[in-house]
């Protein structure tokens, strides 16, 4: 039967030719190349989620009287967008796992985006060839972060309305051209009836389009050059060591592919996520009761970090301003990504390293690259942790001031450590050889009587890490013959 | 492949029945009215069960395990290099049209510029949107209902959102009202009669980021904004004591009018909310 399914479309479409290449086709193993996969997974689980949840999401702005079966909120004047979220939340059946998946899916999706970066950039896997994959992934990564935003922003509830203010601010805050680009975006002065309809449209038809298109050129571009591989023996640079697409890769792909849905399910059902319900509809002159205390997802943390430490500069001259989100809001995130984008070819001016490399580095072969890597991870933890200095005062029971004085400090501080420490540890890992992880290495060795040593028999095959040094002769007591 | 003292195949058989399982339980649940609950973990274990059964699965699958090949090379034929660098050349080889080439490229880019202006209908233009408010000379103090607030309405150290009457949506124009002692505020040269019987108004809106600055600590005389920490310093004049906040609240000159009804003596002197390029 398959069979002769195969030969029917391959006598119309001659697909046994690019059948066999794809089927032969060989993926290098190890653990951490599944991450992109859990990436690309996360991402058909949104769509396919999302899809659902647009049969019952209204985006529209109207002022409705909720009537649905949350007491709490009934008779309450709300938003037809506020509404039926409530509505899929309670209403629909299985919509509360359908909208609680998709928003768990979103926050894995930019979660694993972010490790397999950091497993592309530490391997080094971004050097030539492979720079326009870099830059379709990067790419990729800020559109996944915007359309995080504008789903978190739908919903229109109290936390998200604070948010999508934020925004609105940020854009206002750009030199020169700001006040337009605000109003051209959001549709005039904040709040307004607009930003709903846009952000829907956005969110999901544009930027899901524009990440599945890119993402389709990313796994092309991979087709097309072929894995990258880890140093090991046998393997060069023009050789590729791993299992065949068919059927060991594809079938433990698959298999990856219902585990990280079988996760995202569970989380969707047992753990609850974003419960609107409770913030309420967005009214512009409250904040105080829901968002003290409250954080946005996640992948936003960093920003909204800055934004909290950041001190109270702005520039005014001339009869301009440059207003202070600017700098942790605009240009923290500008420089961010355009390091990012830049980042193969930076690192090529200072290494004058232009060769083509399909074998991978492990992080202790570029001390000072897994250094400023590490550095630079460590400012965004310090920026994303800051991003609770409310909730972390009110923990420790000292005041936000000290807090926010403290990150201050350690945004600055954290990196440069970081940046040392890494370096030193590679630089030391790559001398001694041994895997950080590995357990004990070395041979176990045992002293003698008479002072000397000798190596337990059974374990000589294991690395030696290091000589041991006996130099002095050792004479230790000896019970005198007895007669 | 028996390390936990079972064959493979009754352990993939039993994974697939338990999924099998779960997923006609999934389909109960549904019908039975939904619970998220369950629906989450039955559908969690179905699709899990099939995840790891089809993992043991391809474990066995292939008796070929590692293999290894030629990457080859990755740029062209050195001739089909030529060819199109030849056949691209060809078009500007040809002397009579480089001229309309240009013109080309300037219909091409007049085009460009004239599709960008439908973007203008996008918004409207920013004019003195973010200048002005609804506030106006005489204009009288309501709560969010549009209750009228009295001169006796706060006790002191009471505070209340309050808006211009007629305009309790402008969310522009919210000012929080705060009743202090008499006395208390060190106004600023030329504001010694905005705030009358300790009655002060300030602008809600945060000039940071533009949240409602919701929280007054009426012992430590603070305005604190929930979102970024920003702390004002209500008796001299809101001016921002901590946090990213780089501008004081604007105040909202009051006075009381002959009825005792609290009222605007005009708009606020400076753009209220967040900072922007020609704010001043």
């Amino acid at each position: 039967m398959t069979r002769r399914l195969f030969r029917w479309v391959d006598e119309r479409l001659g697909a046994s030719h690019f059948g066999r290449k794809a089927l032969e086709k060989i993926f290098p193993d190890h653990w951490s190349f599944m991450v992109g996969e859990i990436a690309m997974y996360a991402f058909v689980i949104l769509v396919v989620t999302g899809v659902y949840l647009t049969f019952f999401f209204v985006p529209a702005s109207e002022e409705v009287v909720y009537e649905g079966s949350y007491e709490a909120l009934q008779g309450t004047k709300v938003s037809v967008a506020y509404a039926s979220s409530l509505d899929i939340s309670f209403e629909v059946r299985s919509g509360l796992v359908m909208r609680q998946m998709h928003h768990w899916a979103a926050l894995v999706f930019l979660a694993a985006l972010v490790v397999h970066m950091c497993r592309v950039f530490f391997t080094g896997a971004f050097r030539r060839p492979r720079e326009i994959n870099w830059i379709v992934g990067v790419t990729l990564f800020v559109l996944a972060m915007m359309n995080g935003f504008f789903g978190y922003s739908l919903v229109d509830d109290l936390l998200s309305g604070t948010g999508v203010r934020v925004g609105y601010s940020i854009a206002l805050s750009v030199p020169v051209a700001g006040e337009w680009l605000a109003f051209l975006f959001f549709g005039g002065e904040f709040p307004n009836t607009e930003f709903i309809t846009r952000f829907y449209i956005l969110h999901v038809l544009i930027l899901p389009a524009a990440i599945a298109g890119l993402l389709g050129a990313h796994l092309a571009i991979l087709w097309r050059q072929k894995h990258t591989q880890f140093k090991g023996p046998g393997r060069t640079e023009d050789n590729i060591e791993g299992s065949r697409l068919w059927p060991s890769y594809a079938a433990k792909s698959i298999g990856l592919f219902f585990i990280v849905t079988a996760v995202l399910a569970a989380l969707g059902g047992l753990a609850q996520i974003n419960p609107v319900w409770l913030y309420g509809p967005y009214d512009p002159s409250q904040a105080s009761a829901a968002t003290a205390g409250s954080q946005p997802d996640w992948y936003v943390g960093w920003l909204d970090g800055a934004l909290r430490i950041m001190p109270g500069w702005e520039i005014r001259a001339f009869g301009y301003t440059i207003a202070n989100p600017f700098f942790p809001g605009a240009l923290l995130p500008g420089i961010t990504f355009g390091m990012l984008y830049i980042w193969p070819w930076l690192e090529r001016r200072f290494t004058k390293d232009r060769d083509p490399h399909n074998l991978l580095d492990r992080p202790r072969d570029a001390p000072v690259r897994s250094g400023l890597g590490a550095a630079t991870l460590s400012f965004y933890v310090i920026l994303f942790i800051a991003g609770g200095n409310d909730v972390l005062a009110s923990l420790f029971k000292v005041a936000p001031e000290s807090i926010t004085n403290l990150f201050r400090a350690l945004v600055f501080v954290v990196p440069v450590v970081a940046f040392f420490v890494t370096r030193s540890v590679c630089r030391s890992l790559a001398r001694d050889d041994v895997h950080p992880f590995g357990g004990a290495v070395g041979s176990r060795v045992r002293r003698t009587p008479t002072g000397g040593y000798e190596e337990v028999d059974g374990e000589g095959d294991k690395p030696v890490v290091g000589a041991v040094l006996a130099t002095a002769e050792h004479n230790p007591y000896r019970p005198p013959p007895r007669d | 492949m028996s390390q936990a003292g079972m064959p493979a195949e009754r352990r993939i058989a039993t994974l697939l029945v338990i999924a099998t399982l779960a997923a006609l339980g999934l389909a109960g649940v549904y019908i039975a009215g939904g619970q998220p609950q369950a629906e989450g973990a039955l559908l969690g274990i179905a699709l899990g069960g099939i995840g790891f059964a089809i993992i043991l699965w391809a474990r066995g699958l292939s008796t070929e395990g590692t293999v290894t090949a030629e990457r080859g090379p990755l740029g062209g034929e050195p001739e089909d290099e030529e060819v199109v660098e030849e056949r691209i050349a060809e078009v500007k080889d040809e002397p009579g049209r480089r001229s309309v080439l240009k013109l080309f490229w300037a219909a091409g880019g007049a085009l460009a510029l004239a599709a960008v202006f439908p973007i203008r209908s996008l918004g409207p233009a920013p004019g003195r949107a973010l200048l002005t408010t609804a506030w106006h000379p005489g204009a009288r103090l309501v709560d969010q209902d549009g209750r009228l607030i009295r001169a006796e309405t706060l006790q002191v150290g009471g505070t209340v959102t309050a808006f211009p009457e007629h305009a309790e949506h402008a969310a522009d124009a919210q000012v929080v009202l705060i009743r202090v002692e008499d006395g208390a505020l060190r106004p600023r040269p030329g504001r010694e009669n905005w705030s009358p019987r300790g009655y002060v108004a300030y602008s809600k809106i945060c000039p940071h980021v533009g949240c409602p600055v919701g929280l007054y600590q009426a012992d430590r005389h603070e305005l604190l904004c929930p979102c970024h920490q920003s702390t004002f310093d209500v008796l001299d004049g809101a001016r921002p004591s901590f946090g990213p906040a780089t501008r004081s609240l604007p105040q909202l000159p009051l006075a009381i009018d002959r009825e005792g009804f609290l009222t605007a003596q005009s708009d606020f002197e400076e753009p209220v909310g967040p900072g922007f390029w020609n704010r001043d």
